[in-house]
C-alpha cells in the first residue's frame, strides 16, 4: 500500500497538465478534474486505512522515487513521507479538495476560463499534497512555491480587472517575503546539520545544538517568517483580505482550508526544532496571540462578506499558531482539521448566497435571506456555530477549547494567553452572529435570482456533518498524534482544570452571542450609535483599515522603494547608455537624407564615390 | 596614346556630367552610352600601345553588354512611364527603400 503513495499527488498533477495542454472539451473539463481530485482522495483513504490497520515499526512510511540532483553534498530524493501528522494533513486537503471541485464545477459553470480554473485548481492540489507528504525540506519548498504560484494564479484569476492582478501581485510579493525568509533558514539548517531530510534534521538538531543556541533560534525564527508570510500572520497578514478578490471556491480552497495552513503544518513538523529554540517558540505564540486579536477586531467592522470570512481565517489560524506556541501541539493540528470543514463550508454557503443575489457581497444589502435560501442559511449557522464554538455540539468548539485550554496549561502557556484566547472567543461568536444576524434575518434588499444546485448542495452538506461530528474524534485523534507530536500538558500547576476551562469558554461563547443578537438584530440604532460616536468612529475606521497597517507598508516599503526608482532612473550610468542610443539616432537622422529615391542623387554618390576610392587607390 | 586617353575622358566627363544634369530618362540613357564608348576608346587606345589584340576584343564585348543595356534600359523606361506618366527622374522619387 505505500507504493501508491507517490499517486496522491501525481493524480492531480497529471490532470492538470492535461487540461493545461490539451484542448479537452468543456463537458470533460469538469469530469477529468473531479475525478482526479476524487482518485487522489481514494488512493490517500486507503493509504490511510492501510496504516492504521498494520501500524508499521517505524510508524511511518517512505516512499523513494528517484535522487532528484546530487552535488556538493547535497543529494535531495524525490520522497514521499507518510507518518501520522502527513496523514491526516494529507486526508483532510485531499478530500476538502474533492468537495470543492465539485462546488466549483457548478459555480464556475458561465466562466470562460473554465478549463484553465480546473488546470490551477489541479496544480494547487498536486503542489499542497507534496507540500504535505514531502520527505525533505527542498521538496516541501518546491511545493511551497507550487501552492503559492497557484494562489497567485488564481487570486488574478478573472485578470480583466486591474485590481484582481494587483490583488495577485500583493499576495505574490508578501508572501515572497517571508518565502526568502525561510529559503535563508533552509541554508542555515543545511549549512549547520550537513541535510535537509526532515527526519535526519530531527535527529541531528538535538545533538548538534544546545537548547536555547543562536544556530537554533536562528533557523526557527526564519522558518517562522516563511510561516507568517504563508498562513497570513502579523506582520506578513496583510495580503489575505485582497486575496478574496478571487472566484468563492479559490478562497474556500487555498485561502481558507489549505494552503494558508501551510505555516502550521510546516512549525509542527519541525517541532523538535522548535522546542530547541525556546525563544522562537514564544514567537510563534505571540505572532498567533496578536493575529488571532487584531484579525478579530477587524472582522468586525468589515461589511464585505467575503473580507470578514478572510479575517476570520487570520484569526482562526492566530489560534493555530497559538497552539504550536505554547506547545499544544495536537490541538492546533485537530483545529486545522476543523478549520478545514467548517471554514470551507462557510466560503462555500457565502458563494451560494453572493450568487444568489447578484454578485453582492455588502452584506447590509443582503437581508432576509433565511427564508428565500433556507439551504444556505442552514449550512451557513452551523459552519457559523462550528467556527464561533457552540459548546457540546460542533467540532469548532471541541478544538478550538482544547486551544483555549492549552493556552494557560501547555508548556509555554500562561494566564495572559487564555484570556486572549478567551477574548478571541467572544470576538468570533461576535463577529460570527454578526454575519449571520444582517445577512439571514431582518428585512430583505435584495432579490434572489440563483438557486444552488445537486452539484453545489452535496459538497456543502458533508462539509456540514463533517463540521459537527469531525469533533467526536478528539480523544483517538490526540492519542495518534501524539506518537509524533509531544503534548505537554501539565507540566505547570494552574489554578482551573480544563472543564471549568471550557465552561468559560462555552459561557463567553453565549455572551458574544448575546451581544450580537442585541447590536445587530433587536436593535440595530445600538450598533449605529456606537460607530457614529467620536471614539466609535475613529476605532471603527481604524479596524475597518487593517489597524492601518496597509498604509504604514505603504508608507514604509513601498513609496519609499517607488520614489528610489524614480532617482535612480536617471542615474549617471544610464545616461552613458541614453548617450550610445542619441548618438545612434543623430547618425540615423543625418544618413537618412541620403535616401531621398532620387537617381540623379544617387548615381552623382556613385561616381563621388568612386573618385574618391579611386584617389585613396592612386596616392596612399 | 595621350590624346585618345584625353580624348575617352573627356567623353566620360561629358556623359556623367549628363547623366548628373539631365533630368529626362531618355537623356540619361543617353549618357551611360556615351560614358561606355568612352571607356571602349580608351580600351582601343590602349590595345594599340601594347600591340594587342584585346583591347578591341574587349570593346566588341561592351558594344554587346551596351546593346542589351539599352534594350533592359528601354523596356524599363517602358514600363515606368505606364505607372507615372512622366519621363522626368526627379518626379520618381517614391522608390524609397
Amino acid at each position: 500500500m505505500p507504493d501508491l503513495l507517490w499517486l496522491i499527488p501525481a493524480i492531480p498533477f497529471a490532470s492538470a497538465l492535461a487540461l493545461a495542454v490539451l484542448p479537452v472539451p468543456r463537458k470533460l473539463v469538469a469530469w477529468i478534474a473531479v475525478a482526479a481530485t476524487a482518485a487522489s482522495a481514494v488512493v490517500s483513504l486507503l493509504v490511510a486505512i492501510a496504516f492504521l490497520s498494520a501500524r508499521p515499526v517505524a510508524n511511518s512510511y517512505t516512499q523513494v522515487l528517484w535522487t532528484w540532483f546530487d552535488v556538493g553534498g547535497l543529494h535531495p530524493q524525490i520522497a514521499f513521507y507518510f507518518d501520522p501528522l502527513s496523514l491526516i494533513m494529507t486526508v483532510v486537503v485531499a478530500f476538502v479538495s474533492f468537495l470543492i471541485h465539485l462546488y466549483s464545477t457548478e459555480f464556475m459553470i458561465d466562466d470562460e476560463g473554465y478549463s484553465r480554473f480546473f488546470a490551477y485548481m489541479n496544480l494547487f492540489v498536486a503542489s499542497m499534497l507534496t507540500l504535505l507528504l514531502a520527505d525533505n525540506l527542498l521538496l516541501l519548498y518546491l511545493g511551497w512555491e507550487g501552492v503559492g504560484l497557484c494562489s497567485y494564479l488564481l487570486i488574478g484569476f478573472w485578470y480583466r480587472d486591474p485590481a484582481n492582478g494587483r490583488a495577485g501581485r500583493k499576495a505574490f510579493i508578501v508572501t515572497r517575503v517571508g518565502d526568502t525568509a525561510m529559503a535563508i533558514g533552509l541554508f542555515l539548517l543545511f549549512h549547520n546539520l550537513g541535510t535537509l531530510r526532515i527526519q535526519d534534521l530531527m535527529q541531528r538538531a538535538p545533538q548538534h545544538w544546545q537548547v536555547g543556541s543562536s544556530a537554533a533560534v536562528a533557523a526557527a525564527l526564519l522558518l517562522l517568517g516563511g510561516a507568517v508570510g504563508k498562513s497570513a500572520q502579523l506582520p506578513l497578514q496583510t495580503w489575505l483580505p485582497d486575496a478574496m478578490a478571487g472566484p468563492t471556491p479559490v478562497s474556500a480552497l487555498i485561502h481558507a482550508a489549505t494552503m494558508v495552513t501551510a505555516g502550521v503544518y510546516l512549525i509542527a513538523r519541525m517541532h523538535v526544532l522548535y522546542s530547541l529554540a525556546p525563544i522562537a517558540q514564544s514567537a510563534v505564540a505571540v505572532a498567533g496571540a496578536a493575529t488571532l486579536l487584531v484579525a478579530g477586531f477587524s472582522a468586525l467592522t468589515q461589511w464585505d462578506l467575503k473580507r470578514i470570512l478572510a479575517y476570520s481565517t487570520m484569526s482562526q489560524i492566530g489560534y493555530m499558531f497559538l497552539a504550536l506556541g505554547v506547545g499544544a501541539w495536537p490541538a492546533a493540528i485537530f483545529h486545522f482539521m476543523t478549520h478545514a470543514f467548517f471554514k470551507a463550508l462557510l466560503f462555500l454557503a457565502a458563494g451560494i448566497v453572493i450568487n444568489a443575489v447578484h454578485d453582492e457581497h455588502n452584506i447590509f444589502r443582503m437581508g432576509g435571506l433565511r427564508t428565500r435560501l433556507p439551504f444556505a442559511f442552514w449550512t451557513f449557522v452551523i459552519a457559523g456555530c462550528s467556527l464561533a464554538g457552540l459548546p457540546l455540539v460542533t467540532a469548532g468548539a471541541l478544538s478550538k477549547d482544547w486551544i483555549v485550554w492549552g493556552a494557560w496549561s501547555g508548556g509555554n502557556g500562561s494566564p495572559e494567553f487564555w484570556t486572549v484566547a478567551l477574548i478571541g472567543v467572544l470576538l468570533t461568536s461576535l463577529y460570527t452572529f454578526r454575519m449571520i444576524f444582517v445577512v439571514f434575518f431582518g428585512e430583505a434588499h435584495s432579490e434572489v435570482t440563483k438557486r444552488p444546485g445537486l452539484a453545489m448542495r452535496i459538497p456543502c452538506f458533508v462539509l456540514a456533518l463533517l463540521s459537527i461530528v469531525a469533533g467526536y474524534v478528539k480523544m483517538p485523534f490526540g492519542r495518534f498524534l501524539e506518537t509524533v507530536l509531544p503534548w505537554s500538558e501539565g507540566t505547570h500547576a494552574i489554578p482551573i482544570t480544563e472543564l471549568a476551562s471550557e465552561g468559560i469558554a462555552g459561557s463567553v461563547f453565549l455572551i458574544g452571542v448575546y451581544l450580537a443578537y442585541v447590536f445587530f438584530l433587536r436593535k440595530r440604532s445600538y450598533a449605529a450609535a456606537l460607530a457614529s460616536s467620536t471614539a466609535g468612529n475613529a476605532l471603527h475606521r481604524f479596524w475597518f483599515s487593517d489597524w492601518g497597517m496597509d498604509w504604514l507598508y505603504d508608507r514604509l516599503f513601498v513609496q519609499p522603494l517607488v520614489w528610489f526608482a524614480r532617482v535612480d532612473k536617471s542615474d549617471f550610468i544610464d545616461g552613458f547608455y541614453t548617450g550610445v542610443a542619441w548618438l545612434n539616432e543623430f547618425a540615423w537622422g543625418v544618413l537618412r537624407r541620403t535616401e531621398n529615391g532620387r537617381l540623379r542623387w544617387y548615381a552623382a554618390g556613385i561616381a563621388g564615390g568612386s573618385v574618391v576610392f579611386i584617389a585613396v587607390v592612386l596616392f596612399l | 596614346m595621350g590624346h585618345a586617353l584625353v580624348l575617352a575622358g573627356v567623353l566620360f566627363a561629358l556623359g556623367l556630367a549628363g547623366l548628373l544634369m539631365r533630368r529626362n530618362l531618355i537623356f540619361i540613357l543617353m549618357s551611360i552610352e556615351i560614358m561606355l564608348n568612352a571607356a571602349g576608346v580608351a580600351f582601343v587606345a590602349a590595345g594599340s600601345r601594347w600591340g594587342q589584340p584585346d583591347g578591341q576584343i574587349m570593346f566588341l564585348f561592351i558594344l554587346a553588354m551596351a546593346a542589351s543595356e539599352v534594350a533592359v534600359g528601354l523596356a524599363l523606361v517602358l514600363r515606368l512611364y505606364r505607372h507615372h506618366p512622366t519621363l522626368d527622374a526627379d518626379a520618381i522619387s517614391d522608390m524609397r527603400g
